[in-house]
């Protein structure tokens, strides 16, 4: 599976000793590179449990499929809030579609 | 390799992984003894670590008002041919809705009905918002005041007189060795996936349902130290989403679609039984007689559940979403093609693990198991390994009583910690992909992968087990260049020796038991006269060879009072 992760909007969690995505992806796969970026090992040993994803507040990382298994650019993205996460979709087409789900009581 | 440190680490009660089993030990531990030194262990890091880390979406292991602790035995009986160890089921059946009622305490959101009561997704099972449940427990381990430690994968158990006394460890993002004392261990490190050739190529590999990087060290660990192990034949393989390998319960249950054929016949009343492993090796012979592909029919969805299917499926596994997007199509539009994964070895869903008491004591004095690793009882789930931990660490707390920490074996620390880094030293060698690649492709064509419809024979596997003894052989010289590249040697060594145990168990069984799970074509029926028992089974480490164990099935006894 896969992540793309946008060298533009990441800034490296800025003085954060400790990355976000870096701090949880189950596979320790994230790493900072020289320049405070976030960079992934491997992509082929992502689960795509979406982790790094929900995590980061640059909403610097997206979620797709990879072309082996039909992928085709469609991508996903989410900001977590306070008790809800909000998940957006981009279809191939260019149309977003946005939604709001609850996670905490 | 000066530049490594060795730390040491004393504590009362270890508990290795921080998953669902792990997290709701520690937690248990503090609340009934707030003096009690308590540390988690995690290769990962607990915020999100382990089969929790996408999101769940329903608590699967319930007992909803009119089930007992019988009736959920009597069900995993029937669903798993009758042979499971009735007194586990049944101990941790009485924990699972204290263990449910504890995740709503922490935040978990739990639907529910105007009265205010859970809502069911069947009989036992009821339905949650969980994208956010490994959060919530971790920040509830975190309020226990419960000690953690991340990023530390977990190598073998500290042993000494036939009692385990600890662990030992290294960080994969520093230069330090732990060696953990303590007076007690738990085993939570979940089940084990990677044995086996995945469904999908290239960068999807790793687009599998069990995490892949919950690579069966607990099991090793067990086998390296002599603990018995139970039921690894009855391997579990998963009827998913083809492709993102989604799961279809979400589906099936959650949105009442019925399973097809090709031809739109509901195929399974043309079979025996309507169980698990039944459903799979359903699906497999309408593959096999020309009726495929199989498919969960979402057709008669309206627009409003076409919304809510995706935002379940957000909650847990966002893959399917994604695909729907790519295919440019709604879920209404299509029936969804299903299929088999590649096997797993885990005792949450099937029963492969630990051979354990009724208080998950292990064989090894001093060491509980918990969870996906402990064996004997299929289809725990999430609340099922809460269960667990809650009666090891329970049971823990009055073992350590009489417990004493003592001085031990200085040499041991040293051969573990050459055994854990010379894998960095060497120039030449293997490296883990490769080793991992072929261990895969073994496992796949000799004993009973994908690509043979998991059907198994004595002549293969027996050709699987000299593969594996050469494979073993060269693991010797595997080499790492990073310490994250450490970790994923240590983790096809794991995966080695689970896989050799695996492949003893496969051979001894000669009966089919678990159609698709352990099909024997050699074998093809099931066998109450003869085979009516588990097989199990311990690794000598002198001789390196895997002896099998036979064990009586075990009744319930006077648990329920009956
Ligand atoms: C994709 C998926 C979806 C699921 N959905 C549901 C559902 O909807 N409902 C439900 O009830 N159940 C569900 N389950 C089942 C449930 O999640 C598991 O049964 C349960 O989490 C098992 O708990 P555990 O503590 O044994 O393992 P885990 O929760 O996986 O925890 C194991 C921990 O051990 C750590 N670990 C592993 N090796 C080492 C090592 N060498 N050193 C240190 N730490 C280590 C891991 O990092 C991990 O944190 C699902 C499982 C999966 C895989
Ligand atoms: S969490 Fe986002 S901003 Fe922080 S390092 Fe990762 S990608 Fe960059
Ligand atoms: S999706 Fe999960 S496994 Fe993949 S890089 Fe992100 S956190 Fe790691």
């Amino acid at each position: 599976m896969a992540v793309k992760i946008n060298h533009k909007l990441c800034n490296g969690c800025g003085q954060r000793e400790k990355s976000l995505c870096v701090r949880v992806c189950p596979g320790n796969l994230l790493y900072k590179n020289e320049d405070n970026k976030a960079e992934i090992r491997e992509k082929r040993d992502c689960w795509d449990c979406a982790a790094c994803v929900k995590e980061c507040l640059q909403q610097a990382i997206e979620l797709y499929l990879p072309a082996e298994i039909g992928g085709r650019g469609s991508t996903l993205q989410a900001e977590q809030k306070k008790d809800k996460i909000i998940w957006q979709l981009k279809k191939v087409d260019g149309f977003c579609e946005e939604f709001e789900i609850k996670t905490e009581e | 390799m000066e530049q490594f440190k060795v730390v040491e680490l004393t504590t009362d009660i270890l508990i290795i992984g921080g998953g669902a089993a792990g997290c709701y030990a520690g937690v248990r531990a503090k609340e009934q003894d707030p003096e009690v030194d308590v540390l988690i262990v995690d290769k990962a890091h607990i915020e999100r670590s382990g089969c929790l880390a996408a999101g769940i979406n329903a608590i699967n292991a319930y007992l909803n008002p009119g089930v007992g602790p019988k009736d959920f035995l009597d069900y995993i009986k029937q669903d798993s041919e009758g042979l499971v160890r009735d007194d586990l089921i049944y101990t941790l059946a009485q924990g699972l809705n204290r263990a449910a009622d504890k995740l709503e305490q922490w935040g978990l959101p739990f639907l529910k009905d105007e009265e205010g009561n859970f809502i069911p997704r069947g009989r036992r099972s009821v339905q949650i918002k969980g994208e956010n449940i490994k959060p919530i427990m971790a920040q509830a381990v975190r309020n226990s005041g419960v000690d953690v430690l991340n990023r530390v994968n977990i190598t073998n158990y500290l042993v000494e007189d036939d009692q385990v006394k600890g662990a030992y460890g290294f960080s994969v993002r520093d230069n330090k060795f732990y060696l953990l004392k303590a007076k007690a261990v738990i085993c939570a490190t979940g089940g084990a996936a990677g044995i086996y050739r995945s469904n999908n190529p290239g960068q999807a590999r790793h687009k599998m349902w069990y995490p892949p990087f919950n690579t069966g060290a607990g099991y090793a660990m067990g086998l390296r130290a002599g603990a018995e192990m139970t039921t690894f034949e009855m391997r579990f393989i998963a009827l998913r989403v083809k492709d993102v390998i989604s799961p279809t319960g979400t589906i099936a249950q959650g949105f009442n679609a019925p399973q097809i054929n090709a031809l739109g016949e509901e195929y399974q009343d043309s079979y025996e039984k309507n169980t698990t492993p039944l459903r799979l090796y359903a699906t497999i012979e309408e593959n096999k007689a020309g009726r495929g592909p199989c498919y969960l029919d979402l057709t008669h969805l309206d627009d409003e559940q076409n919304q809510r299917i995706k935002e379940n499926f957000l909650n847990m596994s966002p893959g399917i979403v994604l695909k729907w997007a790519d295919r440019e199509i709604e879920p209404q539009d299509e029936p969804v093609e299903i299929c088999g994964t590649e096997p797993y070895i885990v005792g949450g869903h099937a029963q492969s693990g630990y051979w354990i008491d009724t208080k998950r004591q292990t064989t090894l004095k001093g060491l509980y198991a918990a969870g996906d690793v402990a064996g004997g009882a299929p289809k725990k789930y999430v609340t099922g390994a809460m269960a667990e931990g809650e009666i090891a660490v329970l049971d823990v707390l009055e073992y350590i009583e009489g417990v004493d920490f003592e001085s031990f074996d200085s040499v041991k620390v040293e051969e573990e910690f050459n055994r854990v880094y010379s894998p960095l030293q060497r120039k030449e060698g293997f490296g883990p992909q490769e080793l991992e690649e072929r261990l895969q492709k073994i496992m796949d064509e000799y004993a009973g992968g994908l690509s043979t419809n998991y059907q198994l024979h004595e002549e293969k596997l027996l050709q699987a087990r000299s593969f594996l003894k050469v494979l073993d052989q060269d693991l010797a010289s595997g080499k790492a260049e990073s310490l994250h590249q450490l970790m994923n040697l240590h983790e096809v060594i794991d995966r080695v020796i689970v896989a050799r145990a695996l492949v003893e168990h496969l051979l001894y069984r000669k009966e089919t038991r678990w159609k698709s799970y352990q099909q024997r074509l050699d074998y093809p029926d099931q066998d109450d006269q003869n085979w009516f028992k588990f097989v199990n089974s311990v690794y000598d480490q002198e001789e390196d060879q895997i002896k099998i164990i036979e064990r009586e099935h075990i009744k319930l006894g006077d648990l329920d009072g009956s």
